[in-house]
């Protein structure tokens, strides 16, 4: 397998680690902190020493030793959380490996991530989550890696859970295809309650969604494309909630794309059934029609949904029924991606993205307020997987992200710091960006960069 | 001068009126070239033309190489069938190196749809569709429409009924955008799980009942059925789509008209259509083929005009 | 568009006298319309070819068999020009084997549109000869080929253009000699 070449080897390994410095003594001027509790954004200064948030307040610091930045107009919140992302190590390095991963979350204005269990083979034991771990020891980036429920992703047979669960994994999930076997989900939901850990479920009915290559419609009608139909995923769904409801299990839907998913869900919380779900930035920025072209940048699973559906997304995340934006990151080498459509692989890039996506299609667009927007991006993800949201006081360690909700950019696939390119928004004008992130003892300015 | 506004053919979705007349015009004159005792013209001397087959049709491909050689251009053909572990590698590296060979002019059939837009993205010659996947075939409903008019001097308001599999048919697709743009009436009939999805956004009518259609329609448009519809349970069994949907001589006897019976081929004797009926008075089955040369004659003729690059264009 | 006129080389009479003294010369040269075709040029050359017949049939009696041909799939600028020529039929409804073929243009002048008429011709088989009749030769020629029938011969300047007007498009008979609209 020719094209399996770890090209990662020559390249220069940690080619962003430059960049990052360490928050021995930062002082940030003129800040905007968002409290999310109280719903209000408050000017504020802030003193990180030694990693940690050392005095926040309007702040008077005479022959200050340290650096100092002037971030007027800035929002500082607690760091942004992907919940989501394909890192491909093991197994697919050429598309991205675990550090390139982390260099573009964290330039995107990210601190954590939770790693999809879909490498190859399968993050389904000890050894690979300890890898990834350790991988990422002491990068700015802190890594949750995600497991499969069932060994090698194959709906047989249930992994280790407490073991794993030992290992630090944070929650389980077959991401990529859903368990198809509702009597083996019903286990994982039963055996994962000892632990209080969530279970992710990729939903997708794999007998109507065979073959498909878009979203079922009329689109998929005028190309000629076999379609994914929305019922594929709701189904599913449904399934999941009647299971969770009846295990009194925790269920946490990926990447949730249609009206019928969003109005299930919404629902089951009012029932009362502990059901989340997340919503990636391109479900919310596209649908369907744009694929007239045949782009297979715009291959991805679940597919593009109808404008519709895209007005259900905006909807769900304005009532709060959808809890967290989070990306499906999913590297594909070009080699892979350049090819006609139904040959393609699924999946785009969106650490770098989703930032700039969120702010200008939901808090521009004004589907979402700002501080609603952002907190699905930043809070919610650590209240889904059950994680203290970090606190921004004094004494408390830093992990903060610091956004620029006014910058205008062009996307420009090329000064992206993951290794793959495939993402449908190169040329796109967006409003927002991170400028920086705190995290680990480390920070980095990705607005000087 | 013409004023022909495309610089490919990709599909018949979107092209006007007036570009799908201009096409069924040349096509009339190169039909005259193909009636003469030499039928060959120099017109596209020089002109290099490749014809990708990446799906077997000997049909549309022997159509589309003897059109090439009346028009004396110089053609190579490729055909292969694609694994499913070497899809996407052919085509790209095929494509680069039709770039390599400066090649002005590229024929592509295609199991993917959307193949020909792909191709259209990464050479920089002008690329015919030639059939992909469900999407479209447009010289099929250009020789389609070619056809019509030859026999009712009009396509305007004539109702045409393509019957059989519109779920998985690129003639069927091309021939509603063709169509309905010349000011025809569209009906689709087929069983219901052969109608794609949504398809009455199309400015069409549906019916699931044969002869609800033939009482309707001035001409019947029949598709081919695929025994391997009947194994993904389209429908129950070809005996059934038979007895129910096939065209016979007694269901259209029944209506007092006369009603013209088209077909792209190949034909499924005995499913679709009773082999009497194909052969009879009634169809028009044969002037498609002939009529197939001509119009690929006229694509060509018409798309090689924009050789040139865009720039000199604006120039002058 | 405005054509400034510079002089008159036929009016309606002197073009009606020049078909009436070609169609002669075409029937003494040929010693009678035996074995005889006419075939012209689209548009205004096929328009000759018509009248010629028409004058031919008014002397001896008989129809001629007549051609009318586009050779527009023929030419060898084809490559050059900014848009695709509308294509127009040609119809040549009889067998040119071993005829004595009269091929009629309005004007000639670089020879590229005969030579273009010839290979096409030669597409419906072989004939016995073909002759060539012209209502003006112009000069200029890049190719050895010479009109045996020709109306008037004149050179003219650069700048200047010969614009031939037939009653039957143009809704005027004349030929002019007129001034070589400069591009805007």
């Amino acid at each position: 397998m020719m094209k399996r070449l770890n090209r990662n080897y020559l390249r220069k390994k940690n080619h962003v680690s430059d960049a990052v410095g360490s928050a021995d003594k930062l002082l940030f001027k003129n800040g905007s902190l968002i409290d999310f509790s109280k719903r209000q954004i408050v000017p504020q200064d802030m003193l990180i020493v030694n990693g940690v948030v050392a005095e926040i307040g309007h702040l008077e610091i005479d022959e200050f030793d340290g650096h100092q930045f002037d971030i007027a107009g800035k929002l500082i919140m607690p760091g942004l959380f992907d919940m989501h992302v394909h890192f491909r190590e093991p197994g697919r390095e050429d598309e991205e490996t675990l550090l390139s991963g982390a260099s573009s979350a964290m330039f995107g204005g990210f601190t954590s991530v939770c790693t999809m269990p879909n490498t190859e083979p399968a993050t389904d034991n000890r050894e690979i989550i300890e890898y990834i771990l350790n991988s990422l020891s002491n990068h700015l980036i802190e890594v949750h890696p995600i497991a499969a429920i069932t060994i090698g992703r194959k709906g047989e047979q249930l992994v280790e859970i407490a073991e794993l669960v030992d290992a630090g994994v944070i929650a389980f999930s077959d991401d990529g295809s859903s368990v198809a076997n509702p009597m083996l989900l019903r286990r994982a939901l039963d055996y994962s309650r000892m632990f209080d850990i969530l279970i992710i479920e990729h939903c997708e009915e794999p007998t109507l969604a065979a073959n498909g290559a878009m979203h079922e419609g009329f689109m998929s009608t005028k190309l000629g494309l076999p379609g994914i139909p929305s019922i594929a995923e709701e189904l599913i769904v449904a399934r999941n909630i009647m299971l969770a409801r009846y295990t009194n299990g925790k269920i946490h839907i990926a990447h949730i794309s249609t009206k019928g998913s969003i109005d299930l869900v919404r629902r089951a919380k009012a029932e009362g059934i502990q059901v989340t779900c997340e919503v990636t930035p391109h479900h919310f920025s596209l649908c369907d029609e744009d694929l007239e072209t045949y782009d297979t940048n715009l291959k991805m699973n679940p597919p593009l949904r109808t404008p519709s559906d895209v007005e259900a997304v905006f909807e769900g995340l304005k009532d709060g029924t959808i809890d967290v934006i989070a990306t499906d990151h999913a590297p594909h080498s070009s080699e892979e991606k350049d090819v006609e459509f139904d040959a393609a692989p699924f999946g785009i890039i969106g650490s770098e993205t989703a930032v700039g996506l969120t702010i200008t299609k939901l808090v521009k667009a004004g589907k979402l307020n700002l501080i609603d927007a952002l907190e699905k991006l930043s809070a919610k993800p650590y209240q889904v997987l059950g994680l203290p949201v970090p606190e921004i006081r004094s004494g408390a360690k830093a992990t903060i992200s610091i956004i620029d909700q006014d910058i205008e950019w062009m996307v420009d696939k090329h000064a992206f710091r993951s290794q793959s390119r495939n993402t449908p928004f190169h040329g796109m004008r967006l409003h927002g960006k991170s400028w920086g992130v705190i995290n680990n003892g480390k920070y980095l300015i990705s607005a000087q960069q | 001068m013409s004023s022909f506004t495309l610089k490919h053919l990709l599909g018949l979705e979107g092209v006007s009126r007036d570009d799908i007349t201009t096409i069924l015009d040349t096509a009339a004159s190169f039909r005259e070239v193909l009636d003469r005792p030499y039928p060959k013209v120099p017109t596209l001397r020089g002109t290099t033309v490749v014809n990708l087959f990446f799906e077997a049709s000997t049909r549309t491909r022997i159509s589309f190489e003897l059109a090439e050689k009346r028009l004396s251009a110089d053609t190579i053909s490729f055909s292969t069938a694609t694994s499913s572990v070497k899809k996407g590698e052919t085509l790209r590296d095929t494509a680069q190196n039709i770039e390599a060979m400066r090649v002005d002019m590229v024929v592509i059939r295609h199991s993917a749809s959307g193949a020909p837009h792909f191709l259209s993205k990464c050479i920089k010659g002008t690329v015919i569709n030639a059939g992909d996947g469900a999407h479209e075939h447009p010289t099929q409903a250009l020789l389609d429409m070619m056809t019509i008019r030859d026999k009712f001097k009009r396509i305007e308001n004539l109702r045409i009924a393509i019957v059989g599999d519109i779920l998985h048919s690129r003639v069927a697709r091309s021939n509603i955008y063709g169509l309905t743009t010349m000011g025809a009436q569209v009906m689709l009939c087929a069983p219901s799980t052969l109608i794609p999805y949504e398809a009455h956004k199309w400015p069409v009518q549906i019916s699931y009942n044969v002869d609800d259609a033939i009482e309707w329609a001035d001409i019947l448009m029949v598709l081919r059925i695929q025994l391997e519809r009947q194994q993904a349970n389209f429908f129950p069994s070809l005996r059934e789509y038979h007895n129910y949907f096939g065209l016979t001589s007694d269901r259209i006897k029944r209506v007092n008209r006369d009603i013209t019976i088209m077909h792209p081929g190949p034909i499924n004797r005995g499913v679709e259509i009773e082999s009497e009926l194909a052969d009879s008075d009634k169809s028009v089955i044969l002037n498609q083929v002939t009529n197939g040369v001509a119009v690929r004659m006229a694509v060509l003729y018409l798309l090689s005009g924009e050789l040139k690059s865009d720039d000199e264009k604006t120039k002058s | 568009m405005e054509l400034k006129i510079k002089s008159k080389l036929f009016d309606e009479i002197g073009l009606t006298r020049t078909i009436t003294r070609l169609s002669h010369e075409i029937i003494e040269k040929n010693k009678g319309i035996d074995n005889l075709a006419v075939i012209g040029i689209r548009t205004r050359g096929a328009i000759i070819a018509q009248r010629i017949c028409r004058e031919i049939k008014s002397i001896e009696g008989r129809d001629l068999p007549l051609g009318i041909l586009d050779i527009t799939m023929y030419r060898d600028d084809f490559r050059n020009m900014l848009e695709q020529p509308k294509l127009q039929k040609t119809e040549i409804p009889f067998n040119i084997d071993d005829k004595n073929i009269v091929l009629i243009d309005d004007v000639i002048y670089t020879g590229r549109t005969t030579r273009a008429a010839l290979e096409a011709i030669m597409a419906f088989g072989r004939p016995k000869c073909i002759r060539m009749a012209v209502l003006v030769d112009r000069g200029g020629r890049e190719l050895p080929i010479q009109p045996d029938y020709v109306g008037r011969r004149i050179s003219i300047s650069p700048g200047e253009e010969i614009s031939v007007q037939m009653n039957e498009v143009d809704d005027i008979d004349g030929v002019l000699l007129v001034e070589r609209p400069t591009s805007p």
